[in-house]
């Protein structure tokens, strides 16, 4: 299976290597970075190359690096069911910048590249239908992002006298309490009992 | 079931009197004297009681407890309680789930459809008070914020068995409480 992977690998960034940034194999996972402007290029190589044949698009989805100047990723995961083989292909962006859609390369990216719109803000160029997905009609901000607050700023609440649901800004009687998990009165001990195995078995 | 006046003493006695005892003196009475005396707001409540039709309205895992109590094991069409499709026909609503801002007013619009005299049953910690999701920005903090609920069912999610005891405290409400204009 790794050496698949690597074979794999190997190929795409020969044929690709004016725009695959790097090529990582990391759990056994394959992994590209490309540029931005040539995603298109890239998941149309994918799909359509004899020796890729990337035919679906299981996930298209947003990461969000606050410290990073390029903050959001965006993740498309793809399957071969010809070559039994799964790969995952990132672009880089931040709040202005759009990425090219790839709904003419694969037409089931069109919602989840309008939910990755919806809660990280990530705009996709040339998108037919570029509206929010998940969160409320009129909801403001992008809910993942991770400098978007918890309880996020309204709330709403029936209004007896108006007859309709009406949006007001969060009040709450008790506010959100942070727990100290290292603290040995408060949380968790830090190391679990067991826990050590699970860090062996990453260096496997 | 329902609050019955014993013909005799003229004392209601309450379902969870000697039944037997209770059901002699009826029998007695319709065979005696072939009819029965009681009054007409206990009549309605005893009626309105006993087929409570709750509007089908699962939101998220509670649903599945919901499913378990109206099917064979607990068998809610026992107390006249039977799932309906449609708000106006429905009597009571039993909110199962998480009611986020988006659901808000499709379920309030819901509750406003349902003819008088409705009844609103906040079925597991998410519908009465958020829950898990109590500082989530999408998720109302209990569903009394939007209507006015009758019966509170406490578990995450409550059991099939907690919300049968909710419908049996909700026959005793009406019983209690029930008027003929509410």
């Amino acid at each position: 299976m790794d050496l698949a992977l690597r074979d794999l690998g190997e190929y795409v960034q020969a044929a690709l290597h004016e725009v695959v940034l790097s090529v990582d194999i990391d759990r056994d996972e394959l992994m590209l970075t490309v540029r931005r402007e040539a995603i298109v290029r890239v998941l149309s190589f994918l799909r359509d190359d004899v020796n890729c044949q990337f035919k679906q698009l299981m996930d298209v989805c947003g990461v969000d690096y606050p410290s990073r100047e390029d903050r959001f990723d965006v993740v498309y995961n793809l399957l071969s069911l010809t070559h039994n083989l799964r790969i995952r292909v990132k672009v880089q962006t931040d709040e202005r910048t759009p990425v090219p859609t790839v709904t003419g390369v694969f037409s089931s990216a069109g919602w989840w590249e309008r939910e990755a719109w919806d809660l990280y803000g990530i705009m996709f160029r040339d998108h037919p239908d570029l509206r929010r997905m998940l969160s409320d009609y009129g909801f403001e901000g992008h809910a993942l992002r991770k400098d978007f607050p918890l309880t996020g700023y309204v709330e709403v609440r029936w209004d007896d006298e108006q007859k309709r649901i009406v949006y007001e800004p969060v009040k709450l009687m008790q506010d959100f309490r942070n727990f100290d998990f290292l603290s040995p009165w408060e949380g968790v001990q830090a190391l679990l009992p067991g826990d050590e195995k699970a860090k062996s078995g990453e260096k496997r | 079931m329902g609050v019955i006046q014993d013909p005799k003493s003229g004392v209601v006695v309450p379902p969870s009197g000697d039944v037997d005892d209770l059901w002699k003196g009826v029998t007695d009475a319709v065979q005696e004297k072939g009819f029965l005396l009681t009054q007409l707001d206990n009549v309605v409540n005893w009626a309105r009681a006993g087929s409570m039709w709750p509007m089908t309205f699962g939101l998220a895992c509670c649903a599945i407890e919901m499913m378990h109590a109206y099917v064979s094991r607990y068998d809610l069409d026992r107390f006249g309680v039977v799932p309906r499709p449609s708000p106006r026909q429905s009597d009571v609503i039993i909110v199962a789930g998480t009611l986020t801002n988006k659901m808000a007013p499709a379920f309030r619009r819901v509750y406003d459809q349902m003819a008088e005299p409705r009844y609103v049953i906040s079925m597991g910690s998410c519908a009465n008070g958020g829950g898990y999701y109590h500082y989530s920005y999408a998720v109302v903090r209990g569903c009394d914020r939007v209507v006015p609920v009758d019966i509170y069912v406490p578990g995450c999610p409550p059991t099939a068995e907690a919300l049968v005891y909710g419908i049996l405290l909700l026959q005793k409400k009406i019983k209690r409480t029930g008027t003929l204009w509410r």
